[in-house]
């Protein structure tokens, strides 16, 4: 049932090999330690790559919203500039880090720390293909709320201990901001909660196919407007535009780290970035249908009856195709993010608010109500296997 | 069958490790090599130039406080539906699923009443009208 890395490379026979080779040598189960080796190198790789991904989404950024105001963007380090995030790497370690003499130094130190801590937590359950999850906890998304609820802190506390004008009130409309998103952004989960029956990544995607019109989104109108209300309400809480408000340039200085300097400031920005793919990633295996192939390709069953490979191998294929098809759909996702940021104006606090208490939450009640009943009324059914039983009913009574 | 197997949260702890190592290291290794010439002036917080006008720990705005307590109500009750959510589907298919949309519309129902209370109150507006003579001086009479 849970299909984490650890599960997906015992099907190996090496695998087991080494456990039983462990075990004789040290002379205890060594299950649990092979098991913490796997996850520490998957762990490493992950964050590795989120690290890149988060760099390579500043390079993005300034990229296309160059693209989009016809200018030509960073072209001086690497090929295409590509290189630039390194570059902003070095300078951030090198730069002198400044704690103002006023502010409280333990929340100042912490702040940004708990902001890396919420979001690499949250990479435990982010399901990159069927093999390739550190965790499918029973709880998964549940736990991935909560984690990603750890980040809204740390901005509220960089904010507060900065003891800076701008910091305090940059780190109170984040905090009232991300707080306010998480109650539609939650309410739209247990709607889809609702749909999957259960709250592990595993359940949520499972229920899922690999064409469009298997995907939760496509599922019933309710899942459908569900998915706007649920990408907005994640636009709010990653402090992305329209909804960057907590680090407004043009009224707050820098908001929340106005304060922060070199690589503390480096950290709160790495955290943004990753954090956005990692939402981009939930909208993604909640609606989109995750890591799901077409024509169930991902299990290696049909690569290995049309092709004749290798078993483990076309398993492997199978996991690369996954993570090729969530990758895609969460980077097009990421694109969207950026393409919102540099097209869509600022809100006013006022407008911010109202947004979430007026129109979000009523609207993710709505629909939390919809799914709920659809689910009683039509057994389950997408709206997809429900015109199409109604069809198959309709020509055979002819 | 069903064994809890703690092994599954291993890369949970793994994570949080690596966040803190990220962090802790990148902020030793910079401390090796990037200047460090604190002086008074560097150290104070930014006031756009101007020496800092008392502390920003002031009292903040209520209606940060308002938000929150709405907040707070809502996650509580959101987090209370998680599991009825988590169940629905199974109980939907031994026939139970009449029972639990039952009690997912008292939840919302609870949950609208509350909205609809704060709506009415004013408490969602940003800036609250208070129908004091101040506030409605130079207004129109409705």
């Amino acid at each position: 049932m849970n299909s984490t890395v650890v599960t997906y490379l015992s099907q190996s026979k090496e695998l087991t090999n080494i456990i039983s080779w462990l075990t004789e040598t040290l002379g205890f189960d060594a299950t649990s330690l092979v098991a913490f080796i796997v996850f520490l190198i998957v762990s490493l790789i992950i964050v590795g790559a989120m690290a890149t991904i988060g760099g390579l989404g500043t390079y993005a950024e300034r990229k296309i919203s160059a693209d989009l105001q016809m200018r030509v963007g960073p072209n001086r380090v690497g090929p295409y500039g590509l290189l630039q995030f390194l570059a902003d790497g070095v300078k951030m370690i090198l730069k002198e880090d400044i704690i103002p003499s006023s502010a409280d130094k333990f929340t100042f130190i912490l702040a940004p720390i708990l902001c890396m801590v919420g979001v690499f937590a949250t990479l435990a359950v982010l399901p990159f293909s069927s093999g390739f999850m550190l965790a499918d906890l029973n709880v998964g998304i549940f736990y991935l709320v909560g984690m990603a609820s750890l980040v809204g802190v740390g901005v509220f506390l960089g904010g507060y201990a900065s003891n800076s004008k701008w910091s305090m009130l940059g780190g109170m409309r984040g905090a009232s901001q991300i707080i306010s998103y998480e109650i539609p952004s939650t309410i739209t989960i247990i709607s889809i909660v609702i749909l999957a029956g259960g709250l592990s990544m595993g359940a949520l995607i499972g229920g899922q196919g690999g064409l469009p019109h298997e995907w939760y989104i496509l599922h019933n109108p309710f899942a459908f407007i569900g998915f706007f209300i649920f990408f907005i309400a994640s636009l709010a809480e990653t402090n992305r535009a329209p909804f960057d408000l907590p680090e407004a340039e043009s009224e707050l200085v820098s908001g929340y780290h106005t304060e922060y300097s070199g690589m503390r400031f480096g950290l709160f920005a790495l955290a943004e970035y990753i954090e956005v793919f990692v939402v981009c990633g939930v909208a993604t295996a909640l609606f989109l249908g995750g890591y799901k192939v077409p024509f169930d390709l991902g299990s290696g069953a049909l690569i290995v009856e049309k092709l004749g490979l290798d078993v483990m191998l076309a398993k492997n294929i199978g996991q690369l195709l996954e993570l090729g098809s969530f990758f895609t759909k969460t980077l097009a996702l990421y694109y969207v993010v950026i393409w919102v940021r540099w097209t869509l104006p600022r809100l006013r606090v006022d407008q911010l608010m109202t947004l979430c208490w007026k129109y979000l939450t009523p609207i993710a009640l709505f629909n939390l109500l919809g799914c709920a009943v659809w689910m009683y009324a039509f057994d389950g059914k997408s709206i997809y296997s429900l015109i199409f039983e109604t069809a198959a009913t309709l020509s055979s009574g002819h | 069958m069903s064994t809890f197997n703690l092994d599954v949260y291993m890369p949970v702890v793994i994570l949080i490790a690596l966040a803190l190592l990220v962090a802790g290291g990148s902020m030793l290794l910079g401390s090796f090599i990037r200047p460090h010439h604190p002086s008074k002036l560097k150290e104070t917080a930014y006031e756009c130039g101007e020496e800092p006008i008392g502390t920003a720990w002031a009292n903040f705005n209520v209606r940060f406080y308002v938000i929150a307590l709405i907040f707070i109500i809502f996650d509580v009750e959101s987090a209370l539906m998680f599991p009825v959510a988590a169940v629905f589907k199974k109980f939907n298919q031994i026939g139970l699923g009449g029972t639990l949309l039952l009690s997912v519309l008292t939840f919302v129902l609870v949950l609208v009443a509350g909205i609809i209370y704060c709506w009415k109150k004013g408490d969602l507006d940003w800036v609250k009208s208070f129908n004091t003579p101040q506030a409605n001086y130079g207004k129109k009479d409705k």
